[in-house]
């Protein structure tokens, strides 16, 4: 018997599988992920998601939270572009109340919006680069994502953790520094992506990483739950800025990309389209920016400026009604989403009435995404776990909340 | 719009229905559940946006199953509530929407509710030998004592293990 023959016999008698753990903390799973592997040589024959290695309870600690309090919660869902969870909540919230909110916070939540799409994307489209093996595209992309870091900065002085809304408008005004800033980002940004795409979409070696790695039909996407860019990549046209505007996203002129497949290569290119598409939307906020108030001004909802609480026997009275028995709240249940980087994250608010949430459900986008993972790999080769994985942009905080 | 044709076509299966901020809802028993979401399947709301629960300790019906979904052709939206009692189970949508499995799981793991017919009925995000449901509303924020209950492998006890496991 020739060695090749042995080694052949043996295979067939025990099947020659082989489990791997990926995660809780491999350096491609970007969080706490646990994925078991069932191997037969390089082949997955079945992967289990196992989840939960980051989940905090928020819903639970939302219901002993006032709403006001919950905000900070919320810059932990999807830590790559807390700002986008801070204004879908608050648009929850708010339509709770039914109350408007003035036309500058609207132009400045869009704003730092887009720039959180941009930062979110740019991590993903990065770091899916990098587990691929192409470092430096991710290195030319977190320039321009510390310049974006650096806007929220001047906008809500945190980085990360920026909590910048509150419930009816904003924190507080941007600096004078900014719009600046945000000019020059423009510009540098565009051309980054420019960069990137030099380097990646026309690169053979990328194609044979990416294409048909990861396809997804329309029907099994809507079926799956997709939302976001990897719905859009599948070819289904959804985006919530267009299907259900909100704050006046309809006046805004923009496209929305759509891939055909639904590969790694398809999320890849929506991606670096709606970078290019939130620097437009960008741009066309910085050109309507007009001065304004940022908040409501309702002293049931909005805390009132400090100088006044020092001097006027009212504003005080309202300073400690709303710290200490909040807002009055209807009784009632909305559901409000909004399009998140990730897809569709929605907020569900059960109110009794009471200074509490009676309910607070955060609706993940990655959840559905990535509980798909098995489908998405099973056939295919450890590397290619690891693209898809990547292009589905997994953020364990959100995902486990 | 949708509500309609439910009612016209499955009538009496709408137990309540609310318009809230724009939100359409409709309150359903579980025995129709399959049924209308049959119907909401063909006419073309087939994206099943979210599946949640809602503890209401004081009620008969304990619980509110909550489905949400959306028409990607008209943009339409319909929560589906389906009030549920403790120790019930409602049927499973895992295998007419692949999404509702992980939901019905995180289900399953956070109220305790448990769902007919689910091809993988494990706990989600805690452990499996995780005690109580922690999204119950008589579940302690803090996890309470739960930790030192009766027949729990787990080494909390301020710290110290039980006199016997020494």
């Amino acid at each position: 018997m020739t060695m090749d023959s042995i080694a052949l016999s043996r295979q067939m008698l025990d099947g020659d599988k082989m489990i791997v753990n990926m995660g809780p903390s491999h350096p491609t799973t970007h969080g706490t992920l646990r994925i078991v592997l069932e191997l037969e040589g390089e082949t997955i024959t079945k992967a289990t998601p196992e989840m939960g290695y980051l989940h905090r309870g928020v819903e639970k600690l939302g219901e002993s939270l006032s709403y006001q309090q919950f905000i900070p919660l919320t810059d932990r869902l999807n830590y790559c572009s807390s700002i986008m969870n801070n204004v879908g909540y608050c648009t929850a919230v708010e339509k709770l109340l039914d109350i408007p909110i003035p036309k500058r916070a609207q132009h400045l939540r869009v704003l730092l919006s887009e720039l959180a799409r941009v930062a979110d994307h740019i991590v993903c489209v990065g770091v899916n680069a990098v587990d691929i093996g192409a470092f430096t595209a991710f290195l030319y992309l977190f320039k321009q994502r510390e310049t974006a870091y650096e806007l929220f900065e001047l906008a809500s002085g945190q980085r990360l953790h920026t909590s910048f809304t509150r419930i009816g408008g904003l924190m507080r005004d941007i600096p004078a520094g900014f719009v600046p800033l945000a000019e020059r980002f423009l510009v540098e940004c565009s051309a980054a992506i420019d960069e990137l795409e030099r380097l990646l979409t026309h690169n053979p070696i990328w194609h044979d990483r990416t294409k048909g790695i990861g396809a997804i039909s329309a029907e099994d996407a809507i079926n799956w739950g997709y939302t976001g860019p990897c719905l859009r990549a599948a070819g289904v046209p959804q985006d919530l800025r267009k299907a259900q505007p909100y704050l006046g996203y309809e006046t805004y002129d923009f496209d929305i990309a759509i891939g055909t497949t639904g590969d790694v290569f398809d999320r890849y290119l929506v991606r670096v389209e709606e970078m290019r598409q939130s620097l437009r939307i960008i741009r066309q906020v910085l050109d309507r920016l007009e001065p304004g108030p940022v908040i409501v001004d309702d002293p049931k909802v909005a805390l009132p400026p400090k100088e006044k609480v020092y001097t006027r026997m009212e504003s005080l009275i309202h300073h400690f009604k709303l710290i200490m028995h909040g807002m009055e709240m209807p009784v009632g249940e909305v559901y409000s989403a909004t399009e998140a980087a990730n897809g569709e994250l929605g907020f569900y608010l059960v109110s009794d009435g009471g200074k509490n949430p009676y309910r607070i459900r955060v609706r993940p986008p990655c959840l559905p995404i990535f509980s798909s993972f098995e489908d998405q790999v099973k056939g295919g080769l450890i590397a290619d776990a690891v693209a898809v994985l990547g292009a589905m942009n997994i953020i364990a905080g959100e995902l486990d909340r | 719009m949708i509500i309609e044709h439910i009612d016209a076509q499955l009538p009496g299966t709408v137990t309540d229905r609310h318009d809230f901020r724009g939100d359409q809802t409709i309150v359903i028993a579980r025995g129709d559940l399959l049924a209308v979401v049959d119907l909401l399947h063909r006419e073309g709301f087939q994206l099943l946006v979210d599946i949640t629960a809602v503890d209401w300790p004081q009620r008969e019906v304990r619980f509110d199953v909550v489905y949400h979904w959306l028409n990607l052709a008209s943009q339409e939206r319909l929560r589906v509530k389906v009030p549920v009692a403790e120790g019930q189970s409602v049927p499973s949508l895992a295998i007419l929407f692949k999404t509702a499995n992980w939901f019905e799981r995180e289900i399953i793991d956070l109220f305790g509710i448990t769902f007919e017919g689910h091809p993988d009925p494990r706990r989600l995000l805690t452990w499996p030998d995780f005690p109580g449901h922690p999204l119950r509303k008589d579940f302690p924020l803090d996890g309470g004592d739960v930790f030192c209950m009766e027949g729990c492998t787990a080494p909390y006890n301020n710290g110290e293990r039980n006199q016997e496991e020494r």
